[in-house]
């Protein structure tokens, strides 16, 4: 499926790279200084804000299909993932990431929902929803786009370990294949969610990851966006 | 275990109506007993002594929730009303004899006008619990809410087994905050620097006064980024901490606490204020329950 690995390789122009996904306030303040920290942290992402971008994506890729409901049943999705996203610097990073990702995905893969999205005034929509829609105009399925947002949730932060502590890649890679078996729980597990109410996906939150981005949005000096 | 407990507050005709209770049903471990004022009132600004409030206790007629038990808690608060619901003690989660996972569902509504204040105490999730908890509010648009939600994973020196504790809060039915704790045993990486970086109590406190205006700016960390008071919407702020232990976390909840919303409007000392300067409000608040 190479759609699939094109909106999974890092150097899609979408603009993740600029974004740590809370590393780079836990390398400050809460030690992660070598592989086994960062194994540590990207283990408790994955299994709370990692499943929750599972679920959203396969959500949201599920409704994409169906050109009847789309547009408010996406809409509807976005309110639900702002509501479980408590930092507002999360939240404004997770809207410029859905941003670049829609512009981005409207070019690779032409799509009238994504013109819709990229048209509306305003903010652009959540990151795991722009995932989904950008995964149903690539043809790809919910399972894909759980997967794609499952594996995004760790690879993210693994890659700006490197480049905030100097890691061996090789070593960081390795602990990102170590991580296999359980993206692929964390995403069967969101994808299950494709066809539920939108109410009952999960909400399942890192307290620390919404006070750390919070702190690290005061900082004056600072390698990533988030 | 299966229990199902009812609550029901509505508030008497006329400008200075009480509020008074209008269905209460108590299934143990789920007692509830009417109460008179003990402790410092919860959000001083919103001056509910002078508001006739409700208060009713919550007090557990028995150990657990244990693994199997199903329990469950519904309130109503109708206009205008007010309730302060507290919760006598901490609850203590632990496993059953067949492994089995228990429930404790509360559900709210918070009709026009209405004021709910739920102070649960803290779950303690003990060895080899398998707990859900899900809490969810419905609130009219000018409904106001204080909810506070306090998990500490294991007794001293213990190791906790899995508990979720879920926090939904709709406003006419359109969602303003929904978060899910997922942690102990069953939940990998929670230890980690990402989720409580090694702390065994969690917890926040909810506040939504649609009167207040908060600006979008108004959001406050503290040095060690251990805790943060976070906007929610438009007029809701939420106070999010991580602590050493329960005692601990109280106390940075309460301090978050005392940072919200605008003083009281009447001068200290008057009739249905409480009297209090702000570091006696603090000292007031990290002592109650």
């Amino acid at each position: 499926m190479p759609a699939l690995l094109l909106l999974a390789d890092g150097r899609l122009p979408a603009g993740g790279h600029a974004h740590s996904g809370g590393l780079e306030p836990a390398v400050e303040l809460k030690g992660v200084h070598d592989v086994p920290g960062l194994v540590q942290f990207l283990a408790g992402r994955l299994t709370t804000v990692g499943l929750v971008a599972a679920a959203f994506a396969a959500a949201t890729c599920q409704v994409a299909k169906d050109p009847e409901v789309a547009g408010p049943a996406i809409a509807v999705l976005d309110q639900e993932l702002e509501a479980r996203t408590a930092s507002p610097a999360l939240r404004v990073a997770s809207r410029r990431l859905g941003r670049q990702l829609v512009r981005a995905g409207r070019t690779i893969w032409p799509h009238p929902l994504l013109d819709e999205l990229s048209g509306a005034v305003g903010r652009g929509p959540h990151q795991p929803v722009a995932l989904g829609v950008v995964a149903a105009a690539a043809g790809l399925a919910p399972a894909d786009a759980a997967l794609l947002a499952a594996q995004e949730s760790i690879a993210g932060p693994a890659t700006a370990a490197v480049r905030l502590l100097g890691l061996d890649p090789v070593s960081v890679h390795a602990a990102l294949a170590r991580f296999g078996p359980e993206v692929t729980r964390i995403a069967g597990d969101g994808a299950d969610y494709a066809t539920s109410d939108p109410a009952d996906l999960p909400a399942t939150t890192a307290p620390l990851l919404d006070v750390l981005a919070e702190h690290h949005a005061t900082w004056e000096v600072r390698l990533f966006a988030s | 275990m299966e229990a199902a407990a009812e609550l029901g507050v509505e508030r008497a005709p006329g400008p200075a109506g009480r509020t008074r209770i209008s269905r209460l049903h108590s299934e143990a471990p789920y007692l509830l007993r009417p109460t008179h004022p003990v402790a410092a009132e919860p959000v001083p600004c919103w001056r509910l002594v002078g508001q006739a409030p409700a208060r009713v206790a919550l007090v557990a007629g028995a150990g657990g929730p244990l693994g199997g038990d199903r329990l469950s808690l519904d309130i109503d608060v109708g206009p205008g009303a007010v309730l302060v619901l507290r919760a006598v003690a901490a609850t203590l989660v632990l496993p059953g004899p067949h492994g089995q996972r228990s429930y404790a569902h509360v559900t709210a509504r918070v009709a026009a006008g209405g004021t709910l204040v739920w102070l649960p105490g803290p779950t303690i999730a003990a060895r080899g619990c398998d707990h859900h908890g899900t809490t969810r509010i419905d609130l009219a648009p000018d409904a106001r809410l204080l909810v506070r939600e306090e998990l500490v994973l294991g007794r001293t020196g213990e190791q906790p087994g899995t508990v979720r504790q879920r926090l939904r809060v709709t406003v006419a039915g359109v969602p303003l905050h929904d978060q899910e704790l997922h942690l102990g045993a069953g939940a990998p990486g929670w230890t980690g620097p990402a989720v409580t970086a090694g702390c065994a109590a969690v917890g926040s406190l909810l506040f939504v006064d649609p009167t207040l205006d908060v600006p979008a700016a108004a959001h406050l960390v503290d040095v060690d980024a251990d805790s943060a008071t976070l906007p929610v919407g438009h007029s809701g702020r939420l106070v999010t901490a991580l602590a050493v232990d329960a005692l601990a976390l109280r106390r940075r909840l309460d301090l978050g606490l005392c940072a919200l919303g605008p003083p009281p409007l009447e001068p200290a000392g008057a009739p249905d204020g409480d009297g209090m300067n702000l570091p006696a409000r603090v000292a007031a608040l990290a002592t109650s329950g």
